[in-house]
């Protein structure tokens, strides 16, 4: 690892102040996973850190706006374990649980994850399907952006240099609808997924036909996807195996991807098709269910 | 650029200066001459550097030695006292929970900290806790018969 200079301020404030005094140079840390991991690889090698760890208030899982709103610096771990997230969102909670290891999990941290912007991991998958919104904080002031427009090219995401992830709000699921998150693990049950799919489906208050479904998509591209042309395929529809089946052919053409050591790019387009259906199947399951409870 | 940070490590306050981009894991090993834990893969995924950073997991490998400033770490040598065994030691020992022994310190820390979280674990439980803990030996059947064997006769 390279030398640089650390910095563990004890507000926002005076982190964002070191941030914008040291411009490029500076990065952000919080639970170190991706980070160090990179730097011990040499990939990027920052001259200034701001470890945002000693800072009060942002490791809070706290109910917002119907939704729930998780502050960065809370670890993978603990939404998986939240009563409060495993009560009102389960496929969240089910979402963290699947990424890396225990350990790997009680370190790194949400606001960390949808920072480093890798395509390859879960919880983007899934907080892009419920709606979710991120929220950003510079020296200016704050702003909020849905997760779907964060993501902007390969490691790449729409923070501004001095920027910083301070929460994301993840709204509830609406009435009579069901969600699943499906990863495609053929290696290792600690690896990054060959393919994940989330998808949301809601149906209309008669429990039959397609109100909407949201479908994203993870490790086909350089960023999370949406499969709109998916989504557009169901809404209003009367929902059946066909279909589904349908939906999941049409993200062949919106996926681009890279071939690695989990599959070929051929491969991978395959079986995005396949875990759509199989991610949609289990959401439709769980929407009619949810509808009977409702009706 | 060298930082002076301040550790409790295994109960006891140690003072340390470093430089900042020095690991969790160096600076227990080089500079705190605490060996028990291991490097592996250096990326986190093998679970040989395995340590308790305020009693959770963490691996000392990706971990900066700055970060943990004013922190409580535990090591396997910290575990139970001088010349002692921890409840977890003995049980891997009794159940022929090690053959080479490079992950040995590392599956002790997390079994530990499995019986801390869950003190009666299923079998699915110790699995899904101990999927990251890697042992190239394979010997996976009697670690996990040890961590079974630890909880039992903590509750006898």
């Amino acid at each position: 690892m390279n030398a640089f200079e650390y910095a563990a301020p004890r507000t926002l404030d005076e982190a964002l102040a070191v941030l914008r005094e040291h411009g490029d140079e500076a990065r952000v840390i919080a639970g170190g996973t991706a980070l160090v991991t990179m730097m011990r690889q040499r990939l990027v090698s920052p001259g200034y850190l701001v470890s945002l760890r000693e800072i009060p208030g942002l490791g809070r899982i706290e109910v917002a706006n119907g939704g729930v709103r998780i502050g960065a610096l809370v670890t993978h771990r603990e939404v998986e374990t939240s009563p409060l997230v495993r009560e009102r969102i389960p496929v969240l909670a089910e979402t963290f649980r699947r990424v890396a290891s225990v350990r790997i999990r009680d370190m790194a941290t949400v606001g960390g994850a949808l920072a480093h912007a890798d395509p390859n991991q879960d919880p983007p998958v899934t907080l892009i399907a419920l709606g979710s919104r991120v929220e950003i904080r510079g020296a200016g002031g704050g702003r909020e952006l849905p997760v779907e427009d964060f993501f902007r090219d390969y490691y790449e995401s729409a923070l501004e240099p001095g920027e910083v992830v301070t929460g994301v709000v993840v709204p509830q699921l609406p009435a009579a609808s069901g969600a699943a998150y499906v990863k495609f693990l053929p290696r290792t049950a600690d690896d990054y997924a060959t393919v994940a799919v989330a998808a949301i489906v809601t149906l209309e208050s008669d429990g039959e036909r397609c109100r909407a479904a949201r479908i994203a998509l993870g490790s086909v591209g350089v960023t999370p996807l949406r499969a709109r042309a998916a989504e557009a395929l169901l809404a209003g529809q009367r929902l059946g195996a066909g279909l589904l089946q349908a939906a999941g052919e049409s993200v062949k053409g919106a996926v681009d991807p890279l071939s690695d050591h989990r599959g070929s790019a051929a491969y991978k387009r395959e079986m995005a098709a396949v875990m759509v259906g199989r991610a949609l199947s289990q959401a439709w399951e769980a929407a009619r269910s949810s509808a009977r409870g409702t009706q | 650029m060298n930082r002076k940070i301040r550790l409790t490590v295994n109960g006891t306050a140690r003072a340390v200066e470093i430089p900042t981009y020095r690991t969790l894991l160096d600076c227990l090993r080089n500079d705190l001459g605490l060996t028990g834990s291991k490097e592996g893969c250096g990326v986190g995924v093998c679970g040989a550097c395995t340590v308790l950073l305020d009693g959770k997991m963490i691996s000392s490998c990706i971990a900066l030695a700055v970060s943990a400033d004013g922190h409580e770490v535990t090591t396997v040598e910290g575990l139970a006292g001088d010349e002692r065994l921890h409840p977890v030691q003995q049980a891997f020992i009794d159940a022929g929970g090690f053959q080479c022994g490079i992950c040995t310190p590392g599956q002790v820390v997390s079994a530990k900290a499995l019986l801390d979280a869950i003190p009666n674990p299923s079998d699915a439980e110790i699995r899904e806790w101990m999927l990251g803990n890697l042992c190239r030996c394979t010997g996976y059947y009697k670690i996990i018969e040890s961590i079974r064997t630890a909880a039992q006769r903590s509750r006898a």
